[in-house]
């Protein structure tokens, strides 16, 4: 059991005991966004891993995420617990907006990608001139005392250990949905969308299923991601860049599997943080040519992603689970 | 108010004709090589600023810096093919779309480094004044754009459709195997096709600097409205593009005059979505 599940055993043991055993402030920043991007990247993971369709636009619903508690509870006083479930339901919303007429048309491929690409910019620049929620100036969250009620704390542990928790539920969660059938549909609408269908998948229902759960997952990261701020603005939550860091964690570490975003995030998030702290100073950019540099080098030669790399030196029992998942 | 319109219109698809130019290198590379080429705003990008340092120096005006910036972009995406690009062809989606934009923001990249992410306009324009035709205000640099951007959009469509070599990259697109063994060599046409795809965005690069700043992010805005004019007109079809971009670049002109310049891009990107509602595939798509 312990040797089958090594990699999550260890992910959980080094998840919870390293931010203890190391002070420095930056380091635990680094893994609170790790934390968050792994989490995003299982989200993204269920629409362009195990459904096969690649979406440029789940920035929307982390931008969601970030508004609707930061305005719920600015205006209505609104606890922000809530104001993050009400988030995720509206998040559910605007995937329903995108997904229903992209999926009635059956957009595939390029089609979608750029569809949900183009969709995203519009809300960017909804929000960018929207002035009731501050528009291009962003939003400031009311400060409060440390509290786990309001979801602020003047340290970085708290918050990292909520998102941890809240990793550790995605990720049983996205693994017991593709142990069930639905995770079997999905593959299989990957694999080949009109066989599936007639072998009597209702493909449009999992489709649209898979865009919901991944929107609904998405959505309080974005929350936490706020509260950790204490301010953002449209260009650091609905920006291009947002959606694309989902596809490269998951990418990175490899598509369509469980632990690709783990270890794709692990990765991207320190490299891209210290790159920036250590070259990015006096924007002269020095981290982006390296962050670019990384991508092209892993996509010729590791296109499958360093899950491929680890799974050379895994345990055989490992690698037979791997390949069922 | 009304009487302005048909300058929005004229105006709009002058622009348009530059990023039809700019959508034609994009979809052709897609329609050949099956890449979307994240880097093509970028290189677009490198064009500007080819323009714009030329500019400053030999005190070259951008329409006759075009043709350098053409060939320093192509020969840069020619690099790009031989050592990078080839090796994704035929690759699946992701792979190729997180290639090309690891190229894309590594180019953005060097680009702050050298110059530095300050926004710089082209001064020394040796064609700024406008002319009044009728009823209609022509502004010279953007005609200039507009009417050379179309020609060579023009020329990319001929040498595609009517040379031997167009038609053996059309072999290529259509079934790789069979056209290799007719005696094609693929690799030299896939290099010819993103070297043709790197001049486009050279070009348009450089006639854009005429009337738009100059930025190393500056091409993030165009290579996202390149895709949408490449999936517009339907991917692969350079006839598609080039309707694309005319539409896109009067949809943005009629939409920033009369709604709000705020809203001129998501104006593009809300045309996208219903013409796709309408055309799945694109105008011209298959």
């Amino acid at each position: 059991m312990v040797r089958k599940n090594i990699f999550w055993v260890l992910l959980l043991a080094v998840g919870i005991f390293l931010p203890l055993g190391v002070q420095d402030t930056f380091f635990r920043h680094v893994m609170f966004m790790a934390v968050l991007f792994i989490i995003l990247g299982e989200a993204w993971n269920l629409v362009g891993g195990y459904l096969g369709y690649v979406s440029f636009g789940h920035a929307i619903f982390f931008g969601i995420g970030a508004y609707v508690p930061t305005i719920l509870y600015r205006d209505f006083g609104l606890n922000p617990w809530i104001g993050m479930f009400l988030g995720a339901c509206l998040a559910v919303g605007a995937a329903f907006v995108i997904a229903y007429p992209s999926f009635r048309l059956d957009l595939r491929g390029h089609y979608f990608a750029i569809a949900t690409l183009a969709f995203a910019e519009i809300v960017a620049i909804a929000f960018d001139n929207w002035d009731y929620v501050g528009a291009a100036r962003g939003i400031l969250i009311p400060l409060k005392e440390d509290s786990l009620l309001f979801l602020q704390f003047k340290d970085k542990l708290p918050f990292y250990y909520i998102a941890f928790a809240y990793m550790v539920l995605t990720i049983f969660l996205v693994g017991w949905l593709l142990r069930t059938k639905v995770g079997y549909y999905l593959q299989g609408i990957r694999e080949n969308e009109e066989a599936a269908q007639s072998a009597g998948v209702n493909t449009s229902r999992y489709k649209h299923l898979a865009f919901y759960i991944s929107a609904f997952l998405v959505a309080p990261v974005g929350t936490l991601f706020a509260h950790y701020n204490l301010y953002f603005d449209p260009a650091m939550v609905f920006h291009f860049m947002i959606s694309t860091q989902m596809v490269l964690v998951a990418l990175l570490g490899g598509v369509g599997t469980i632990g690709g975003p783990v270890v794709g995030s692990i990765i991207l998030i320190t490299f891209s943080e210290y790159s920036r702290a250590w070259l990015g100073g006096g924007g002269r950019g020095l981290d982006i040519i390296f962050f670019g540099l990384l991508l092209v080098a892993i996509t010729i030669y590791q296109p499958g992603g360093f899950m491929s790399i680890l799974l050379r030196f895994a345990p055989k029992v490992a690698q037979d689970e791997s390949h069922h998942a | 108010m009304i009487a302005q319109i048909p300058d929005a219109i004229l105006c709009g698809i002058l622009i348009g004709l530059v990023y039809s130019l700019a959508a034609t290198g994009l979809t052709i590379i897609w329609g050949v090589m099956g890449i979307i080429n994240f880097a093509h705003g970028d290189l677009l990008m490198l064009g500007m600023f080819a323009a714009f340092w030329l500019n400053l120096w030999p005190g070259m005006d951008p329409l006759f810096s075009a043709p350098l910036a053409a060939m320093g972009v192509g020969v840069l995406a020619l690099i790009m093919y031989r050592f990078i690009v080839r090796r994704i062809v035929g690759a699946s989606l992701l792979v190729t779309l997180l290639c090309t934009f690891g190229l894309a923001i590594a180019i953005r990249g060097a680009a702050q480094f050298l110059w530095g992410p300050n926004y710089r306009m082209v001064s020394n324009s040796w064609f700024h004044d406008s002319t009044t035709l009728w009823i209609l205000h022509l502004s010279m640099p953007k005609f200039i754009a507009g009417v050379i951007s179309g020609f060579i959009a023009l020329a990319v469509y001929f040498l595609i459709k009517k040379t031997r070599t167009g038609q053996a990259i059309q072999a290529i697109s259509m079934d790789k195997e069979e056209a290799m063994l007719r005696g094609i060599n693929a690799d030299r046409l896939y290099a010819l096709t993103f070297g043709i795809g790197g001049v486009c965005a050279g070009v348009a690069g450089a006639l854009i600097s005429k009337f738009h700043p100059v930025s190393p992010h500056g091409g993030a805005m165009f290579v996202l409205i390149s895709f949408a004019c490449g999936a517009l007109g339907g991917f692969g079809s350079i006839k598609g593009a080039f309707l694309a971009g005319i539409i896109v670049g009067v949809a943005q002109a009629l939409g920033g005059f009369l709604i709000s310049p705020a809203f001129e891009y998501a104006l593009i990107f809300m045309l996208y979505i219903i013409v796709v509602l309408i055309k799945p595939k694109g105008l011209f798509g298959w």
